[in-house]
């Protein structure tokens, strides 16, 4: 006698994900994927895919999507949200495609309260294009741009964005999470889950920032990079909630 | 309704709503911002979206989404806001969605200047964006053409898939005129939008993309034939052009927009003393009018290309020409705006003026 203890989520089509092994991509994918189901909220989603690892994301996610050019995701959520308000919108995006290209676009959507998720991974890295140095990349971080480490004097440092935008008005709930242990992953889902509940309740901007790993570009075994972003990453990036106006607003 | 005297920026903000623009996105620039302050008051109080957003960038990205939800959209600006949007008009063209493009032309290059000029021709035609697509582009000469082509701007769009730009000038979008907006245009089969992202609730077992992403080139390459046969398409079907005075011209005059509005003055005081001047005024620029060059009579002396810039429509019009009657050029750029007697002796001295 056999009975299903686990399968995919519905929220994911069949399409083998594209990512490296030992890549935190497919697990955010799950959890954004049963998010959706578990709220009901699949069928009015429309996934906005951006530019790196994730380009192909709009294969992955079973629901209608648009891939938008590098950076303008969160234009593409805000034209497609305003005419459409019953519907779910949300933005899947890497460090330099939200924190670099994008970030104009970001605020902007951010300020205006715009009543989207933004689903944000940050690497410290950008993948896609070989491994060059993102905004989010750590001090003294080897990259191939940045040869002998990044320079705080020649880069500067590496953008915060959740404490950016924890400033901004229009910001309804924000946390950075992480995915490298089992515990950080149940959080993550919690907090996805509770950003697309709020899109649900019209409470405004969500963003969700994923601590995440790129042992390709990182040049390690996929078990060093986890390691690697907990005791590297999280100094500079603190797990936390950095804002959370739902209680009040209920 | 009567006919009313309207700004030219206006009258296209209002002829957009009676289009049945459903939002418009769009960033401040001179000389096109009475159309977003129009239609801030007008679509809001309609129940219509109305957004500023903080670039052209983002607008041009705002009505990518839009349009890909499948609704008409609509954004306007001026030469180095075009310029701006040219990322997003590639991949709104990619993913074939429709949208409106209001682009009021001032001088440039770079910051340029605030009066009318002609000199983003190339910009509309050739585009700055990248890979091969077209805009469909119509260049109306009047406050009355510019609604007329507006309203139908969005069928267009509707019907094949792809952005329709309406090109005028500074004078087009801030003179007076007065106009018709219940001037009939012709009819048109729009087909369902069975392809727009609105959820897989209204259209179960298939999921919806607006995608511009093809890595396979063997895919891409299927994508840009698809695409030339649309564009081969609009050419047989949108080309439209204005032929004036062409019984038996000694001269022929090109020009389009408000450009052709003073070449009509011209060729008016030309008849006076005796020299007959025809024009061809082209109205889509693309599909350009090469046809209408196949009509100058053999007995024609020469081809006067005239434009409010150092000549970019010249180019479409020496390959139409293809090298049957020589061709000259007149122009004036920067936002400086002719006389017609500086054209009637542009025809007078028209051997100093040939180019080819």
């Amino acid at each position: 006698m056999f009975e299903v203890k686990y399968e995919k989520s519905q929220g994911l089509t069949d399409t083998p994900l594209t990512y490296c092994p030992g890549c935190t991509h497919g697990i955010v994918h799950k959890l954004v994927a049963e998010a959706l189901v578990e709220l009901g909220i699949l069928d009015r989603s429309i996934a906005i895919a951006s530019v790196g690892c994730s380009v192909f994301s709009y294969q992955f996610f079973n629901c209608d999507a648009q891939q938008a050019p590098h950076g303008r995701a969160c234009a593409l959520a805000t034209g497609i949200k305003r005419v459409l308000p019953e519907n779910i919108v949300f933005t899947y995006q890497g460090d330099g495609d939200l924190a670099s290209i994008g970030i104009a676009e970001t605020i902007h959507a951010a300020n205006r309260g715009e009543n989207i998720t933004v689903i944000f991974i940050n690497n410290a890295i950008y993948g896609m294009t070989g491994g060059q140095m993102a905004p989010t990349s750590l001090i003294g971080q080897k990259t191939t741009t940045s040869q002998d480490g990044r320079d705080a004097l020649h880069h500067g440092t590496p953008i915060k964005i959740s404490e950016m935008f924890s400033s901004i008005d229009g910001v309804a709930y924000l946390e950075r999470v992480a995915v490298f242990d089992p515990k950080g992953v149940i959080n993550a889902k919690k907090a996805i889950k509770k950003a697309f509940k709020y899109q649900v309740e019209n409470r405004g901007f969500t963003m969700i920032e994923v601590i995440s790993t790129c042992p390709v570009n990182w040049g390690m075994k996929p078990i060093d990079s986890m390691n690697w972003a907990k005791e590297k990453m999280l100094p500079v990036f603190p797990l936390k909630i950095f804002k959370d106006k739902g209680d009040h607003n209920a | 309704m009567a006919k009313v005297l309207m700004k030219g920026n206006e009258a296209i903000a209002l002829a957009a709503i009676k289009g049945g623009v459903d939002a418009f996105y769009g960033y401040p620039i001179t000389p096109q911002n009475e159309i977003p302050e129009y239609l801030s008051k007008h679509m809001l109080a309609n129940g219509r979206v109305f957004l500023q957003a903080e670039s052209e960038v983002s607008a041009i990205n705002m009505v990518y989404g839009a349009a890909g939800a499948g609704k008409r959209v609509m954004t306007s600006s001026s030469s180095p806001g075009i310029a701006l949007k040219q990322e997003g008009i590639s991949y709104i063209c990619a993913a074939e969605l429709p949208c409106v493009i209001v682009s009021v032309m001032r001088g440039g290059p770079g910051l340029g200047g605030i009066q009318p000029s002609q000199g983003d021709y190339y910009q509309a035609t050739r585009g700055g964006g990248n890979g091969d697509y077209k805009l469909i582009v119509f260049a109306p000469e009047s406050i009355q053409e510019a609604i007329d082509t507006l309203k139908e701007a969005f069928d267009i769009a509707d019907y094949y898939r792809n952005p329709v730009m309406v090109l005028v000038d500074g004078l087009i979008g801030q003179m007076m005129e007065s106009v018709d907006f219940d001037h009939p245009v012709k009819e048109r089969f729009i087909p369902t939008k069975d392809w727009a992202t609105t959820g897989t609730k209204d259209h179960p077992g298939r999921r919806n993309v607006a995608n511009s992403l093809h890595l396979d080139p063997a895919l891409l390459e299927q994508h840009n034939f698809h695409l030339a046969k649309k564009y081969k398409q609009v050419k047989k079907n949108e080309t439209r052009y204005e032929l004036i005075n062409f019984e038996n011209p000694e001269y022929v005059i090109v020009a389009y927009g408000t450009m052709a509005r003073i070449c009509r003055s011209s060729i008016e005081m030309l008849k006076e003393i005796g020299i007959e001047v025809g024009m061809i005024r082209p109205i889509s620029l693309f599909p350009y009018p090469e046809v209408a060059f196949d009509l100058i009579p053999e007995s024609t002396k020469g081809i006067l290309c005239c434009e409010l810039s150092m000549g970019q429509m010249l180019d479409d019009v020496l390959i139409a020409n293809n090298g049957r009657k020589r061709v000259g050029f007149f122009g004036r750029a920067g936002g400086m705006v002719p006389d017609p007697e500086e054209i009637v002796d542009a025809i007078k001295n028209f051997d100093k003026k040939v180019v080819k």
